[in-house]
């Protein structure tokens, strides 16, 4: 909790805190399902703050830590080819694949690049015509907006150079495959702010209706998360389960139809493998027929590869919400930050990652 | 990865056929895609997700997010150490 005494909104966030706990009746478990939302709660140790009445369980809204595995071994496959420079968010290139990982490649000589934004990896296709230019177009629907830009301005100006590498999932078929789990004991989900900046909330409610969970959409900064956890545990309490918008700054209903329509001609949705989950129908994007040509699985020819995971790791339900972090017999052990046996625990979006950089070595419970 | 950060737009300007910008993050200025928000317009202010204007925010707002990020190290971590 030393982040949020330090926080400058501290007391409007103990306030918060305050009015949620005095709220519940009962321990409610709710879901973060970002990731970014998942590293501020464990960072300013709202999850400790409001211990008792909620349980946050974190959910699978990391894009590194859900490419699967044997999209990173393309990945690896692809960037190990003379000739090729292969661009990526930095996040990726300590992600393990079967053997090694593209800080490996880079380290043997391989051209790894890493790139704020895909326009970056763009323009170093129009700089390096004779070279083969490939993007790792990971994330969810916040991040595919700025993916698509990329591939139809490599179409639009013919630079055939360029290529990507699409792993897209999207959150509410995610959201569906934890809630018909028998497993799941999910009461309420925080939707991801900036996919909904980008989508809309429109999707949610079906999800609301089937389901009858509360799906509030919330923001990342510590005084937004609370915000959010405060309305859905009012929702619960009442028993009326719907969806709110509590990041109403930067969301609206529609969404950015602009980039909805770019994102509809650039990608066509597909089912998609989860690292640690497995297959969920329909939850990714990939290149539609349209951009096929600008599809690096394809171009290379890797779409044969397949994968098997470590054995120790269990970051499949860690995802879920079925384990915490420090619940895993590797945590801390076989599997750390320097050494990641999954993803899980590269990124610093990952649950396990955030667990262990904030010292989160015990449950909760056994403290007790 | 997915972090998403306000900034101002500074500038509007055409490059390879895309409208593009620049944007402060609170003393950072970066080249922004401002493709998605047509209506945007220099003074605004925008949340960026890896260089791309996805949505507008209130001044206010973006202020306090970005006091918020700085005081968390977010913004380092994002744009690196600002001197």
């Amino acid at each position: 909790m030393k982040y949020l005494d330090e926080f400058r909104d501290g007391a409007m966030a103990q306030s918060l805190a305050r009015e949620i706990r005095e709220s519940a009746t009962r321990k409610w478990a709710i879901m973060e399902v970002c990731g970014g939302q998942t590293h501020s709660i464990v960072r300013n140790g709202l999850d400790q703050l409001l211990d008792g009445a909620v349980e946050m369980i974190h959910g699978p809204g990391c894009p590194v830590c859900v490419t699967p595995l044997e999209l990173i071994d393309k990945a690896l496959a692809i960037a190990s080819q003379p000739g090729v420079i292969f661009c990526s968010f930095g996040d990726m290139l300590r992600v393990p694949g079967s053997h090694h990982d593209l800080f490996r490649v880079k380290a043997e000589g391989g051209d790894v690049r890493v790139v704020y934004s895909p326009l970056d990896a763009l323009q170093i296709a129009r700089e390096n015509p004779d070279r083969e230019v490939v993007f790792f177009g990971i994330g969810f629907e916040t991040t595919a907006p700025a993916n698509a830009m990329a591939v139809h301005q490599g179409k639009l100006q013919d630079i055939a150079n360029f290529s990507m590498l699409v792993s897209h999932v999207l959150v509410p078929p995610a959201i569906e495959a934890i809630m018909s789990s028998p497993r799941c004991r999910v009461q309420a989900f925080l939707a991801a702010g900036h996919v909904c900046s980008v989508m809309g909330y429109w999707q949610y409610y079906p999800l609301v209706e089937r389901y009858k969970v509360p799906i509030v959409i919330t923001g990342f900064e510590p005084l937004d998360l609370l915000e959010g956890i405060r309305r859905t545990v009012h929702l619960l309490e009442a028993g009326t389960p719907q969806v709110e918008n509590a990041y109403e700054r930067a969301v609206t209903f529609e969404g950015n139809q602009t980039a909805q329509k770019l994102l509809s001609e650039v990608f066509e949705v597909t089912d998609r493998s989860w690292r640690g989950i497995g297959e969920i129908p329909r939850s990714g994007w990939r290149l539609s027929d349209a951009y096929h040509d600008f599809d690096a699985e394809y171009r290379f020819s890797v779409s044969t590869i397949r994968a098997e995971e470590s054995p120790i790791c269990r970051s499949g339900e860690v995802l879920q919400g079925n384990l915490k972090p420090n619940e895993c017999p590797g945590f801390g052990k076989e599997c750390t930050p320097r050494h990641p046996l999954g993803a899980t625990m590269v990124s610093t979006e990952g649950a396990c990652a955030a667990y262990y950089n904030y010292g989160r070595f015990v449950s909760v419970d056994s403290i007790r | 990865m997915c972090l998403a950060v306000p900034g101002q737009v500074k500038e509007i300007y055409e490059s390879m056929g895309t409208r593009m910008g620049r944007v402060n993050f609170g003393g950072v200025v970066k080249e922004v895609c401002l493709a998605y928000l047509p209506e945007i317009a220099v003074g605004d202010y925008t949340i960026v997700h890896v260089g791309f204007a996805i949505t507008k925010v209130d001044e206010e707002s973006a202020h306090r997010t970005l006091e918020t990020f700085r005081e968390m190290g977010l913004l380092d971590e994002e744009f690196g150490p600002v001197n």
